[in-house]
């Protein structure tokens, strides 16, 4: 008793995020919940290894670049608003959010912060270009062992060669999204309670 | 007496009043628990408890979530519950569905590698952030009941003078009756099996033995049942294990020996221990086979197999008592069964028991707590209630190995009790995940990649 009680979220806490990621009232709740589970040492942040304990992430083969996703540049902790703020790209699009005011600031899951995130995955020094040897290290870490270096590699040259535009030999943001556009939703996550 | 009359007669009075009292009370202990535990009889009063208990409870919960409400408090959910809907669909089932959205192409002539392929690990990897399967396992489960006691409650602000004193006279009743009362009855019942069994060990070995040491290990589990304030249900007793068979069943914590024992006779399997734990259990086995280990014959998997399968061989002995998952697990999910007690070769008699956690949560989080602070947790609940079935006995089938026999088993057990059935390891409490899980969702995605390749060459 008393640890959890004492770590309750406060209103304008749970206002803020609403305000900030879009989420409802209990979604907010039932999220923190499963933050303050998964953060065993108590402490109000979540680390690397935190989130390594969870068996269905571990065995995940983009586990560790998902992880990343969650911790900013350089940091090794995350509080529970940056939590949100990263879970929040995977909310689906709600039909009265699309004809939002233009000038206020986009939304965490629209549909260019959904494909930016997944951009992000490939492109690990944050140049905004997809190198040959990106895609190549986020293949490898889905096939394993199981296929040679050769094949890999024309793999990744036809996928650059298919998707390249202006002819760097590199996949930017733009070209991205006109592969990406398509699929992006599939990424959306419901969260029923 | 005399110099008694010398002091002051209030004292006196004291005395005599204090004299009674214990006696009244012995003799109710006597007659009301420790009679009916030698007989095996019962006087219905532990369940008339647990009816009170639940309209008590009821109250509570209702009145919490009233006084909520009117405070514009927020309710702490408990996070046990599933939110995110999977679909039981297959790797590549779920990366094809990806790249059919995105085209209208024919399958046949898609590429081999699609960059939305991540989208699958991406959304997969999220989902098991925001709820998995196996961590809410280990860490005991949460109600949206309370049961007024503190630990079991997250809520726990002022709302009501009247809920206040409820709590504070359930404080009262359980520390200062109750846990006094179970404490006495566990010393009298593990004295008496430790006595009682050493006296037992010198008599011949025959019937009369065995016949005597199943009554005496029975009325000793009895009490130690009434000691826990154990409300227990039995079904479908008629497919009780039998001689020379094994008794598995699922794992949430120690109490289930005695929950299992007091119904029946089993020979018991483990380690030795040192202490009290070492004690009780070398003078069980002076009355009946129990099969104790010593901590280094532990690790050697042959000698533990061996001395198993000669105990079910003989069929004077009793059915061995076995928890195939290794740990305790929370009571809402069955884990793996390790395959060690399926190699042996006899039926196996599956036991399912369910625990009903509004009356107090009988998962052993031993990270948490250590054994004697869990058993003080246990008495000083309200009581331990819980089901029992006893399913039809199995036996391992032609072609059937010992791996997809205990998933059998383990299948179930798991839909008796009402309980998930998991692939996921127990060991997971405490260690890390094996690489060969990832490595099997790689290879499956290779095969995705590679194995168009090689329809590509064909034609």
């Amino acid at each position: 008793m008393g640890s959890r009680a004492s770590t309750l979220l406060r209103e304008e806490e749970i206002e803020e995020i609403k305000k900030e990621t879009g989420f409802s009232h209990s979604q907010i709740t039932r999220l923190y919940s499963r933050f303050t589970s998964l953060d065993k040492g108590e402490n109000g942040t979540l680390s690397r290894e935190d989130f390594q304990r969870i068996p269905e992430l571990a065995i995940n083969p983009l586990g560790d670049r998902i992880i990343n996703a969650f911790f900013p540049e350089g940091e090794d902790q995350v509080n529970f608003r940056g939590f949100m703020r990263t879970l929040a790209h995977f909310r689906p699009i709600e039909d009265n959010e699309k004809n939002k005011d233009p000038i206020a600031s986009e939304p965490l899951n629209s549909r260019s912060n959904k494909l930016l995130f997944a951009f992000r995955l490939y492109d690990l020094d944050r140049d905004d270009k997809i190198s040959r040897d990106e895609l190549l290290q986020v293949l490898r870490m889905m096939v394993g062992v199981n296929i040679s270096d050769e094949q890999l590699g024309s793999i990744a040259d036809r996928t650059i060669q298919e998707a390249d535009q202006n002819g760097d030999n590199s996949i930017s943001f733009n070209e991205f999204i006109k592969v990406g556009n398509v699929y992006i939703l599939y990424i959306d996550i419901d969260i029923d309670i | 007496l005399l110099l008694l009359l010398d002091f002051n007669p209030f004292d006196n009075l004291l005395c005599i009043l204090l004299g009674i009292s214990f006696t009244v009370w012995f003799t109710l202990l006597l007659v009301f628990i420790i009679v009916p535990a030698i007989f095996g009889v019962s006087f219905g009063i532990r369940r008339l408890y647990m009816k009170t208990l639940l309209k008590i409870f009821e109250w509570a919960t209702h009145r919490i979530e009233r006084g909520a409400k009117d405070n514009n408090h927020l309710l702490y959910k408990p996070y046990s519950n599933a939110i995110i809907a999977k679909e039981p669909t297959s790797l590549e089932e779920e990366i094809n569905e990806i790249r059919r959205r995105g085209s209208n192409r024919d399958l046949d002539s898609a590429s081999e590698f699609e960059m939305s392929d991540i989208f699958y690990f991406c959304r997969r990897g999220v989902e098991s952030i925001m709820d998995d399967e196996v961590t809410k396992r280990f860490s005991a489960e949460e109600l949206e009941s309370w049961n007024l006691l503190t630990r079991s409650n997250y809520n726990f602000q002022h709302i009501s003078l009247r809920l206040t004193v409820l709590w504070g006279l359930g404080v009262v009743i359980r520390y200062g009756f109750l846990l006094p009362l179970r404490v006495t009855l566990a010393f009298t019942g593990v004295g008496l099996l430790v006595v009682l069994t050493s006296i037992i060990g010198f008599l011949p070995n025959g019937r009369m033995k065995n016949f005597l040491s199943e009554q005496v290990h029975l009325m000793c589990y009895r009490i130690c049942v009434r000691a826990l304030t154990a409300i227990i249900t039995y079904h479908d007793s008629e497919n009780k294990p039998k001689n020379g068979g094994i008794c598995v069943a699922n794992h949430t914590s120690p109490i289930d020996v005695i929950i299992l024992a007091s119904d029946g006779c089993y020979a018991m399997v483990g380690q030795i221990h040192g202490g009290l734990m070492g004690v009780i259990q070398k003078s069980m086995v002076k009355a009946c086979p129990h099969i104790w280990f010593e901590r280094s014959e532990v690790k050697d998997r042959h000698l533990v197999a061996k001395r198993l399968s000669d105990h079910v061989e003989d069929t004077t002995k009793l059915p061995i008592l076995i928890f195939p998952e290794g740990t305790c697990i929370n009571n809402t999910s069955v884990m793996m069964f390790k395959k060690g007690s399926f190699e042996i070769g006899s039926t196996v008699y599956p036991v399912a028991i369910k625990y009903d956690p509004r009356f107090g949560d009988a998962f052993w989080n031993s990270s948490q707590f250590g054994m004697v602070n869990y058993l003080l947790r246990m008495m000083s609940s309200w009581a331990i209630v819980c089901s029992v079935w006893y399913l039809p006995p199995m036996t391992r089938e032609e072609g059937e190995d010992a791996v997809k026999f205990a998933s059998r088993v383990k299948a179930a057990i798991a839909r008796q009790g009402g309980l998930v059935d998991l692939l996921w390891d127990g060991g997971l409490k405490r260690g890390k995940v094996k690489d060969t899980f990832k490595e099997e969702q790689q290879k499956l995605y290779s095969k995705m990649l590679v194995g168009t390749q090689e329809d590509r060459s064909r034609s």
